[in-house]
């Protein structure tokens, strides 16, 4: 008897995203459709950069994680389109990104506030950062430079 | 390598294109003029190895050779490389680097831009994920183009010197051939003749704001994206690329 749907969607929002633990995969938006196909689970994941190294990480956590669940079978079919995009971020997730210090994307392409000491007064270093989904910027308050997850 | 299809060779232009360059801009990795800089060129350089996957995957599953993007990128040789000549051009300088990146960065939009609208599916899907990527790219080296080019004395005497040296290398991106003639009659890629009028629109505004002049000339280096006869450089980025391979061929892990 296959586990329910629902219930491997609650076990996929426990894989931590491997750059980011602090947001699950399903927080992140790239969990896009979980099917039985017979005995084997089928999950499509999109990736969020095109060169992002944690793709082939995220495709093995999936897999060991589904196993520690007693399920055997598991197939990560790659879903190109439609492109992922920020807008895909959960509530929860983008909560717990500006607990994390990383600001959550906004459409107008800036954070809102810095998520250390919340002042609007921000300034933008660099469109890059330590992952390809961030961008670095400073606060003009506090003066700390913070990651913000830019929008895409 | 077969050039009879032209919609593999057009796939092989494509990704050997963000292949070599990502691989000339992953050059700087460690040695930029600043940490910020750094971190952007090597984020555009895994941004532009990330898209060599999708296309040349794509090209090799339409070959039906069984070969995989591995094998096209580094189990080919010069003469199979369809990547236009500016890519494998060297990095020189910062300003150099940079005025490769933002010629290259307005073309490859447009193009993508283009290609969202294939009637090839893979295609559209492939660009309509990159073309979010590339945008980034061509603010960046925008925004640096104009900072140096409008910055002291020798920042734009230097990136001065580097657009009239990648000026030549432009109108091969944008001239058609065989191959691109017959992806705009099958409705695979747009029209170069027509994207060239835009890019020479949205260069020319960048090139005012940075106090740049552009040469007056349309003489055109030629012969990459056919790979009748690419430059010097190109060997030799392939022999530190595809190191590994020839070293101990067939490696894997």
């Amino acid at each position: 008897m296959n586990p329910d749907i629902a219930q491997v969607w609650e076990w996929l929002d426990q894989v931590p995203d491997p750059e980011i633990p602090v947001i699950s995969i399903v927080d992140l938006g790239i969990v896009r459709g979980v099917v039985w196909d017979g005995d084997t689970l089928e999950v499509a994941v999109t990736p969020t950069y095109s060169g992002c190294p944690a793709t082939s990480i995220i495709s093995f956590d999936i897999e060991t994680a589904m196993i520690d669940r007693g399920i055997k079978n598991t197939r990560i079919k790659t879903q190109l389109a439609p492109p992922w995009t920020t807008d895909w971020l959960s509530d929860k997730g983008r909560a717990k990104l500006e607990e994390h210090g990383i600001a959550p994307p906004r459409t107008t392409g800036g954070p809102e506030r810095c998520p250390l000491c919340k002042s609007e007064n921000v300034t933008r270093i660099s469109q890059f950062g330590s992952t390809p989904c961030k961008a670095q910027w400073r606060c003009t308050d506090c003066l700390e430079p913070f990651d913000y997850f830019k929008c895409i | 390598m077969s050039t009879a299809d032209p919609y593999f060779d057009f796939l092989c232009r494509m990704g050997d294109n963000t292949l070599i360059l990502g691989h000339r801009v992953s050059e700087w990795c460690g040695h930029s003029p600043v940490l910020e800089e750094d971190i952007a060129l090597a984020n555009i350089a895994l941004d532009l190895i990330g898209q060599t996957q999708m296309w040349l995957g794509l090209a090799a599953e339409v070959e039906g050779k069984g070969r995989t993007a591995d094998d096209l990128a580094m189990l080919r040789d010069v003469w199979d490389f369809r990547s236009a000549l500016i890519v494998e051009q060297p990095n020189g300088d910062f300003g150099q680097t940079l005025m490769r990146q933002f010629l290259f960065d307005t073309w490859h939009l447009l193009m993508l831009q283009g290609l969202t609208k294939s009637c090839e599916p893979r295609v559209a899907e492939i660009a309509a994920k990159a073309v979010k990527e590339v945008m980034y790219h061509v603010e960046r080296s925008g925004d640096t183009v104009i900072g140096l080019g409008d910055g002291t004395e020798e920042s734009h005497t230097k990136i001065q010197a580097a657009l009239d040296l990648m000026w030549p290398y432009v109108g091969e991106l944008f001239t058609p051939d065989a191959v691109d003639e017959a992806m705009l009659a099958a409705g695979i890629a747009p029209d170069l003749t027509e994207m060239r009028k835009t890019f020479e629109a949205q260069v020319s505004a960048v090139m005012a704001e940075a106090t740049l002049t552009i040469p007056d000339s349309r003489f055109a280096h030629k012969g990459g994206k056919s790979g009748f006869q690419h430059t010097e450089h190109l060997g030799h980025l392939l022999t530190n690329m595809q190191w590994l391979q020839r070293a101990y061929p067939g490696a894997n892990w």
